[in-house]
């Protein structure tokens, strides 16, 4: 439990926290996109860190090589992140059409319009 | 660094500001998963955090063309209910095991079968594309048709103003 | 843009090596960092500076709407086809060891042909996005 041992893990959950805060916080569509782009992001850390071991090398087998890097979080994630770029493309669609339809993409002034003018 | 970046982000009202912090945290999130050995996870993660999803969000911020509204009132609630998750999570870090050690789980049961036999099994010495490709090969197809969905899902919203104008022309 | 000449010439002289470069990733992901998402990635990555600088409209004649479409279906059913083609030759879907001669000849040639696939799907998917929304943009 020592300081060094865990400190990676803290600058994630400060990552994803901030990105968790964007989310919830601000009002702008676009600034909570990215903010959920920015959690997901920091969840790729949460996951690869604990797969490295120092010393070892990227999992790709060559000669003179022994110790290798966990391979698995790896796959997880690269699949992670295309679906991660999924999700921004689909959600700045619906941006694009909410700002055609209400003319504007702050969530309050979305939720005070009521219906959209089309 | 990263920390730095995200809180001026997370500041920031200015949305191509904030695009442009975004691309910067992404390349600053792959040059550590280089040092992470994740090789292959960084090229995808420059590539496609820095790159595509920098294109499209300024495109989408061409769409709709506005800067950040101040907020109405301070987000205390907000605040509290993000410290509160940094504790609980912090709390839930005491039961991981340290960073680098060889004993963890992580390392002992399925990985060590892959890291050995996927060469004589596969005949690709990239040990992350024979699992993707090979040992995985099912969740790579549902990842795709994901792709594929979301594809078929911007054509379907997107697409219906070009017919209007035509019809508005016709 | 296309007006800028410096531009035009550097986009002209970088765009077959980032191609090239995309092609490199694609066919090296067995032996390097690389495979097929960052290689479809790569691709769309090239194709969309050619139209930031040259324009829309000149980008859809090069690489027209039909092709783009075609290539978000085509990548997924080619993966499809490859797990079908292991169930007609004796084996589960998706089994590459009856692709081949041998078992590893199998797989190469399976990991081979998914690979080629995911590729065309990511980089139709991501073509696709940027189109629909600089037409969009061009529209308002």
């Amino acid at each position: 439990m020592s300081v060094a041992g865990h400190f990676i893990y803290w600058a994630t959950i400060y990552l994803m926290v901030i990105g968790l805060f964007i989310v919830i916080a601000r009002g702008n569509l676009i600034k909570k996109l990215v903010g959920l782009s920015l959690f997901q992001t920091s969840v790729y850390l949460l996951y690869i860190a604990p797969g490295k071991l120092i010393g070892g090398t990227a999992p790709i087998i060559a000669d003179g090589f022994s110790v290798y890097s966990n391979p698995l979080p790896h796959v997880l994630i690269l699949t992670a992140i295309v679906v991660g770029i999924a999700v921004l493309a689909l959600g700045l669609a619906l941006v694009a059409r909410i700002r055609e339809a209400y003319g504007s993409i702050e969530e309050d002034e979305i939720l005070a319009a009521g219906e959209p003018a089309q | 660094m990263m920390v730095a970046t995200v809180t001026v982000l997370a500041r920031s009202r200015n949305l191509f500001a904030v695009i442009v912090l975004s691309g910067i945290y992404s390349f600053l999130m792959a040059t550590v998963l280089v040092a992470l050995d994740a090789v292959d996870v960084a090229m995808t993660e420059a590539a496609v955090g820095a790159g595509i999803s920098t294109v499209l969000l300024l495109g989408a911020l061409h769409l709709c063309r506005s800067d950040e509204a101040k907020p109405l009132q301070a987000p205390w609630r907000s605040l509290a209910m993000a410290v509160a998750t940094v504790g609980v999570l912090v709390y839930g870090t005491y039961g991981l095991p340290p960073f680098s050690d060889p004993q963890a789980p992580i390392h002992r049961h399925v990985a060590p079968r892959y890291l050995n036999d996927s060469v004589k099994e596969t005949g690709v010495p990239n040990v992350v594309t024979a699992v993707l490709a090979s040992y995985r090969g099912y969740d790579t197809l549902g990842e795709t048709t994901v792709v594929f969905t979301a594809g078929i899902g911007v054509i379907a919203l997107l697409r219906r103003r070009g017919k209007q104008r035509e019809k508005d022309a016709a | 843009m296309k007006d800028d000449l410096v531009l035009r010439v550097v986009t002209k002289l970088f765009i077959p090596f980032i191609l090239l470069f995309a092609l490199y990733v694609q066919f090296h992901g067995d032996f390097g960092p690389g495979g097929g998402f960052q290689a479809g990635v790569i691709i769309a990555a090239a194709i969309i500076f050619y139209a930031i600088i040259f324009g829309l409209p000149t980008t859809r004649r090069v690489v027209p709407d039909w092709l783009v479409e075609t290539m978000v279906a085509a990548g997924v059913l080619l993966y499809g086809l490859v797990g079908v083609t292991g169930i007609l030759l004796g084996g589960n879907f998706l089994d590459y060891f009856v692709l081949g001669a041998t078992p590893v000849a199998g797989q190469l040639r399976g990991i081979f042909w998914i690979e080629v696939g995911v590729a065309i799907t990511v980089s139709g998917v991501m073509l696709k996005t940027f189109y629909m929304f600089a037409a969009r943009a061009r529209d308002e």
